[in-house]
């Protein structure tokens, strides 16, 4: 039993947290393309620019907190949010948006979001240095241990993990609601569909456009803060981050939310899975093996230092086989 | 990105490639007299191999519109086999059972792929096709860990016992054509996946076969020595120890120029020939392109291949010439996106835009190091003459400027001046 214990704290619960995130942050890049076309590819960046500012807000107030019972970082998560929307609009309104009125071809708007990358990490690192930071400045990080009965070793799940799974389920129903339900989700959704024919009827694009970047702002500050809370904050997130949240939009299906949180999930699933150890599982087995099978100490697929080989061979196997995603995305 | 240019019959004088020429000697002199001859024909020699990459990206992104964003993962591939082929042989390694052992893992390599495939194809023998997928799937499983332990094993004793297999103490230049080689078969795998695809799918590819081959090389101690570094390499040419610095580094320079003149050369007549003019054509409009019966994409896989091979070549120089193989030496920022910068402000698809920005680019690149660590303390020093303000380390964050700077001017280039510095031409035939 303490061996399927091992496997769920170290698959189940750490495939769920990074599914989390890798979702969170394809959602954005699914929703952005769906409405303007190209790969973000600064999404990455504007998610550690929203742990950035949640980092700052936190050391300017440590203790607004301790009134509520939560982690400062996570009371100062609203304000943030607005500040990275704000960052995001700015942005599209600075750079993206005078390339898309000269109407010059996506992959250009691609390799503007690179310029925005370098822009971000350079201002960011002047900032907050190079080394690695705590969100937890003035507190301590709650672990909660589960005895099992009848197991010595006991389900270990952190306070930050627990947020996470609150927030992604939320804001997942969150924006399923909101897509399906209000009169501006519907207009988004018309607008991916066909934006001619969405102009034409009178949907303001214009709103739209902005409407995305505030979400994907959002959903990329929540993803990138309470990854930051559940290690540490650091100035390079975004380099461990691209590409598995861009295989998890590609394996999702381009331009679909959904998709893109079965494509985060399965991208951080294939990840945990292909670096864990398998021999720890095999090892209450081993008398039973026949003699002439020698057990390895080490069975993982992969080692942890090549860990960014798997969401590339994902993405690779997806292009070849099925390059709509497994759920039909929209353009190829 | 192609404006009709309405060219007159006769041939006018090309005023502004003179002026910006001009305006780049002028700013290279500077640098050699404020700066050294030796610090000067350095910066040269860089900002050659540089070209090399810059010539092999304005052939993708200028050419073809291809966008490749892992450069630095085939200047790496390329400066890992100029370091493989040319760096003395390790007599320990061969004289012991290792080299044996090694190439029977190889050998189980190829044995393991080769049933692999021959099972992915039972299902011609009547075996369902669901069946089929998964036996395949289990088979390769078991297959990579039984390989992958064995090699482990190998490579763990070739480290402990003689440290890295070295390397084969052939001329440099061998190892400058198999790295130009190598980047290209892997710029061939790549693009066969990725080309038929839309372009953004090519740019993520791109990213991560870049990163991955970094962490390969990195981690691989038995290959590269990893993080201890593997130095000197040799030159192609007599080393500084033989003839003095600046004339082995014009000796170095000189081959560069060769080699760009004969690529710069080659490019020329390719574009002008109708094999460029049908690169242009898919470029511009892909739809008719195929109806004139062009195979589209066995014409981007020929153009992204090419670029590749020069990306292999100018990172083998490159990395000759720094005397060092360091594989976490390869950044995006240094041999991705500076190079991007070089053609996108140079001007795509124009090879002489290409060199001056280039050479340009470089030049910046490498005066803003200092510059920018003088304007840090220069604010340091104003800061704590008005405010008694004690900035840390302000060396590494100054640098990280640049980073932001490279980011702003790439978008600034994509805004104003799109075509470049020296735009395409356009030739008309009326």
């Amino acid at each position: 039993m303490n061996e399927l214990i091992y496997f769920f704290n170290y698959v189940v619960v750490a495939g769920s947290v990074t599914g989390s995130i890798y979702a969170m942050g394809a959602i954005g890049v699914t929703l952005i393309y769906s409405i303007l076309r190209f790969a973000h590819f600064a999404h990455a960046d504007m998610m550690t620019l929203g742990a950035f500012l949640v980092l700052l807000l936190t050391l300017l107030f440590p203790h607004a907190g301790e009134p509520l019972g939560l982690p400062t970082a996570v009371v100062m998560l609203p304000i943030a949010m607005v500040l990275t929307s704000l960052a995001a609009v700015g942005i599209d309104r600075v750079f993206y948006q005078p390339l898309r009125n000269h109407g010059v071809k996506p992959i250009v708007l691609v390799i503007a979001s690179l310029g925005v990358t370098l822009m971000l990490q350079g201002l960011i690192r002047l900032f907050s240095g190079t080394g690695a930071q705590s969100l937890y400045v003035d507190a301590r990080k709650e672990i909660f241990r589960l005895e099992v009965p009848g197991v010595t070793r006991p389900i270990i799940l952190t306070e930050p993990q627990i947020i996470l799974f609150v927030v992604t389920i939320a804001s997942v129903i969150a924006l399923h609601l909101f897509l399906t339900r209000s009169r501006l989700g519907k207009a988004m959704r018309a607008m991916s569909d066909n934006p001619d024919l969405a102009r034409a009827s009178g949907i303001n694009t214009r709103l739209i456009v902005t409407l995305t970047w505030v979400i994907a702002g959002s959903l990329a500050t929540l993803a990138g803060t309470l990854l930051s809370l559940d290690v540490a904050f650091k100035p390079d997130l975004s380099f461990f981050l691209l590409l598995p949240i861009f295989a998890a939009a590609i394996v999702g299906g381009v331009g679909h939310p959904f998709g893109a949180v079965a494509g985060g999930f399965l991208v951080g699933f294939a990840e945990t899975l292909a670096v864990f150890n398998w021999s720890v599982l095999l090892r209450p087995l081993r008398d039973s093996l026949p003699s002439w099978i020698e057990l390895p100490n080490n069975l993982a697929l992969v080692g942890t230092e090549y860990k960014i080989v798997v969401p590339f061979f994902i993405l690779i196997a997806v292009l070849i086989w099925r390059p709509t995603g497994l759920f039909k995305g929209k353009v190829i | 990105m192609t404006t009709p240019q309405h060219s007159s019959s006769r041939p006018t004088v090309p005023t502004r490639e003179l002026v910006l020429f001009g305006g780049l000697i002028v700013v290279v002199l500077g640098v050699f007299f404020a700066m050294g001859g030796a610090y000067a024909t350095r910066m040269l020699v860089e900002a050659a191999c540089y070209a090399i990459l810059a010539l092999g990206l304005t052939i993708q992104w200028g050419y073809a519109g291809q966008f490749n964003a892992g450069i630095m993962g085939f200047v790496a591939l390329g400066g890992f086999s100029a370091t493989f082929f040319s760096i003395p042989v390790n007599h320990d390694f061969w004289s012991s059972d290792l080299p044996g052992r090694l190439g029977g893992v190889l050998l189980a390599i190829v044995a393991a792929i080769a049933l692999v495939v021959a099972v992915s194809r039972i299902d011609r023998l009547g075996v369902p096709k669901l069946a089929r997928t998964l036996i395949t799937i289990l088979v390769g499983l078991i297959a990579y860990l039984v390989v992958i332990s064995w090699l482990r094993e190998v490579t763990g004793d070739i480290e402990s016992q003689v440290d890295f297999i070295g390397g084969l103490g052939l001329p440099v230049w061998v190892g400058w054509i198999v790295g130009g080689l190598l980047a290209g078969g892997v710029g061939y795998l790549i693009g066969h996946i990725c080309l038929g695809l839309r372009a953004d799918y090519l740019v993520i590819a791109t990213l991560g076969i870049a990163e991955i081959i970094k962490a390969f090389l990195k981690n691989s101690d038995w290959l590269t020595r990893g993080t201890a570094t593997i130095s000197p390499l040799p030159w192609p040419v007599p080393s500084p120890g033989e003839v003095g610095f600046i004339t082995a580094r014009a000796l170095y320079l000189s081959v560069t120029v060769v080699m760009i003149a004969v690529i710069f050369f080659l490019l020329h007549r390719a574009y002008h020939a109708p094999w460029g003019r049908m690169i242009r054509a898919i470029r511009d409009n892909e739809v008719s392109a195929a109806a004139m019966g062009k195979s589209i994409n066995r014409r981007r896989q020929e153009i992204f291949v090419f670029g590749c091979v020069l990306m292999g070549i100018g990172g083998a120089a490159l990395t000759s010439f720094t005397g060092i193989f360091d594989a976490q030496g390869y950044l995006p920022l240094n041999h991705t996106f500076l190079v991007l910068v070089m053609v996108i402000l140079g001007g795509p698809g124009n090879n002489l835009g290409t060199l001056f920005g280039a050479v340009l680019v470089y030049v910046i690149w490498i005066m803003s190091g200092p510059m920018a660590l003088a304007l840090a303390h220069f604010v340091a020093e104003l800061g704590g003459m008005w405010f008694d303000w004690q900035p840390g380390n302000m060396d590494s964050q100054a640098l990280q400027a640049r980073v932001f700077v490279i980011g702003l001017l790439i978008l600034m280039v994509l805004r104003f001046a799109p075509r470049g510095l020296i735009p395409e031409k356009v030739a008309h035939h009326d």
